[in-house]
């Protein structure tokens, strides 16, 4: 008899045990919370309600009429062409790159690692700088373009380039954990049942990796759009001509145009809702996988 | 059909996983790979699948070098140790996967596809499952439907490797036999991987003893295990008591029988069965005396120490249950030893 209930009350014991040392008491679980809420509240919410208030802040016509003058339409337009142009791109680099890292044994490789990671650790700013470094009238092939007439910095695909290098780690970056998981034996088995590269990357790969590949070409879209000190370096500021949305904020705000400001602003806000809302959608979904 | 690899050597590295392998497999055999874990068994398999590159030799199925073709071209069934399903696929969908992905002229019809897939299905006695997907299923029950996903494509060969290795015993013991008739229906020259002697021994037709990266025997179960041609492979296969002369007092070998005029070499080989042990009158010519036995099945393994100036490793005998009942052994008894067989090593 005494031999079974010995262990059983102390198997008891350390589950009782391990539940108070999970809880705090109550007034530090409390005050733990509210200082997250605070502080959620205080540089996140009020900031981002801050934000249409003020671009509502003289009625919804002003408002209106801010967003449609010809300055913030350009800065939208052309918002949206460095966005269409840097996304699909950094797609395919990064399916490539997670690929090539994930797939093929080569020299060089933990190199090419680290090097994929390195728009995460430069400053935006001096992204920008190498494009001027080599584009810019003064800069390496400043001469050869000029003969050309090609114009690189100070125009869209300046803004574009310095765009792709800033945006380029995202989706290689979702892709490698995941695919390094995975293992290839799936795509060996395709492969030995006959299926071509590209029908077994389409039918095997791509199902198993689509939502984290989503969720990095969302978080690359967000960066594309909202991407302000590499772009800020080689745009120039040129209003309805290489202005996008964040540098439009900036060029209405130093104009003491509140209202044009807010109201590009809100539409870079409106943009990060929707893509919390997106990611936090992909994130469930990568879940329950 | 048959597949003849020639003098294949594969490296990683400066690692030498495979030197200058010669085997044959005749068409419709059912052979198994067996050897230590690293052997060079799995990368032996990838070869002849085309899922690896040789460094030097060919691989010949059916009288065609395969050597530089394409695994998706090498029409070969694979079945991988941890399955490799399709995860996003249904069981259906699994199966149905190498004739979908035919090229347009050779592919079936959805009609014909389904018929199929369902045939195979019935085959490995699993269609009730069909809509299932694979972290549904059991490891036993994925083992099968990979199995059928291979046939779909009606290889040429089949490979698999360890096919039962994730398997708990009896799962395994069901399978084995499963397999062995399966192949006896279907007819296709398989190879398939195995560490579990056992398991080799009772599904295949021929066995192949692998063991660092080159081929030691290759032969009938029966062949192997009777006949073996070294140390190692009298070793691997099956237990066996290791004399080595060096080690031993001659005298005691001798009396036992272990030496006569036959002997050649320096180490013998005894299987369990080979000693035959009766109850010994006197102190005198015992042998060896019992520590301890326990139960096989129908078989009693007795542990026996020598009675000897060699203080050494216990011995290791086998004896029907009936017969050790007869004997009416006690552990401490003494014993007298006859040994009737011996394989010699150099
Ligand atoms: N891609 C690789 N790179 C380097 N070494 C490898 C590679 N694949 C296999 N090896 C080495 O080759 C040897 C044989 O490996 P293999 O997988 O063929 O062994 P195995 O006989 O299948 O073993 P197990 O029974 O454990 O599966 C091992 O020593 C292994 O470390
Ligand atoms: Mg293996």
């Amino acid at each position: 008899m005494n031999t079974h209930t010995i262990p059983h009350t102390s198997a008891k014991d350390t589950v009782v045990r391990q539940q108070h040392a999970l809880q705090d008491p109550k007034w530090v679980r409390w005050s733990l919370i509210a200082i997250a809420l605070g502080f959620i509240t205080l540089f996140i919410c009020l900031p981002l309600g801050l934000v249409i208030y003020q671009a509502l802040s003289k009625g919804i016509e002003a408002y209106w009429t801010a967003l449609t003058q010809a300055d913030t339409l350009a800065a939208i337009r052309l918002t949206l062409l460095v966005a269409i142009v840097t996304v699909p791109l950094n797609t395919l680099f990064g399916i490539t790159a997670a690929w090539a890292i994930t797939r093929f044994e080569f020299k060089g490789k933990s190199f090419l690692t680290t090097l994929i990671d390195l728009p995460f650790s430069v400053s935006p700013v001096i992204s920008g700088f190498i494009f001027v470094l080599l584009f810019g009238a003064e800069g390496w092939f400043g001469k050869l373009l000029a003969t050309y007439d090609i114009k690189i910095i100070f125009s869209a695909p300046g803004i574009i380039l310095a765009t792709l290098f800033v945006t380029f780690p995202f989706v290689a970056r979702q892709l490698i954990p995941l695919m390094q998981e995975m293992g290839h034996q799936e795509e060996e088995a395709a492969l030995s049942l006959g299926a071509s590269g590209w029908k077994t990357f389409y039918s095997v790969t791509l199902p198993n990796i689509k939502w984290a590949l989503l969720y990095g070409v969302l978080l690359c879209n967000a960066r594309a759009m909202g991407e302000f000190g590499a772009v800020s370096v080689v745009s120039g500021h040129i209003r309805g001509l290489t202005n996008t949305l964040p540098l439009n904020v900036e060029v209405n705000y130093n104009d003491y145009d509140v209202v044009g400001a807010f109201a590009s602003a809100s539409i870079l806000a409106g943009l990060a809702i929707v893509t919390l809302v997106l990611k936090t959608l992909l994130e469930w979904k990568q879940a329950s996988r | 059909m048959s597949i003849i690899l020639s003098d294949i050597s594969k490296n990683f590295g400066s690692f030498a996983a495979l030197h200058n392998i010669n085997l044959e497999v005749p068409e419709g055999e059912l052979v198994a790979l067996l050897g230590p874990s690293g052997c060079g068994k799995t990368t032996l398999l990838r070869i002849i699948a085309g899922l690896e590159h040789t460094d030097q030799g060919s691989v010949i199925i059916n009288g065609e070098n395969k050597t530089s073709q394409n695994v998706s071209q090498r029409g070969i069934g694979f079945v991988f140790q941890h399955y490799a399903l399709f995860r996003h696929m249904t069981v259906f969908e699994n199966v149905a996967f190498g004739l979908r992905v035919k090229p347009r002229h050779t592919r079936p019809s959805n009609e014909i596809i389904k018929k199929k897939v369902h045939a195979l299905l019935d085959l490995v006695q699993l269609d009730w499952l069909h809509d299932r997907y694979p972290d549904q299923l059991s490891g036993g029950q994925r083992q099968r439907i990979a199995l059928a996903r291979a046939l779909a494509v009606e290889p040429s060969v089949l490979l698999l490797d360890e096919p039962f290795g994730a398997l708990d015993a009896s799962v395994r013991k069901d399978l084995r036999l499963w397999l062995r008739n399966l192949h006896h229906d279907l007819n296709v020259t398989s190879i398939f991987v195995t560490h579990d002697q056992e398991e080799a021994m009772e599904v295949a037709s021929q066995v192949v003893v692998l063991n660092h990266g080159h081929i030691e025997q290759q032969g009938s179960p029966s062949e192997i295990y009777d006949n073996p041609t070294n140390a190692f492979v009298s070793r691997f296969i099956g237990q066996t008591n290791v004399f080595d002369l060096d080690e031993h007092d001659n005298e005691w070998l001798r009396n036992v029988g272990i030496i006569n005029a036959n002997s050649t070499g320096r180490i013998a080989h005894v299987r369990p069965h080979d000693i035959l042990i009766e109850k010994s009158e006197s102190h005198q010519d015992a042998t060896a005396t019992l520590k301890d036995w326990q139960h096989l099945g129908a078989l009693i393994r007795l542990e026996l120490v020598k009675n000897d100036h060699h203080a050494s490793k216990s011995l290791f005998a086998e004896m029907p249950k009936e017969q050790f009942k007869a004997l009416a052994l006690k552990i401490g008894d003494v014993v007298k030893l006859k040994i009737r067989h011996a394989h010699w090593f150099h």
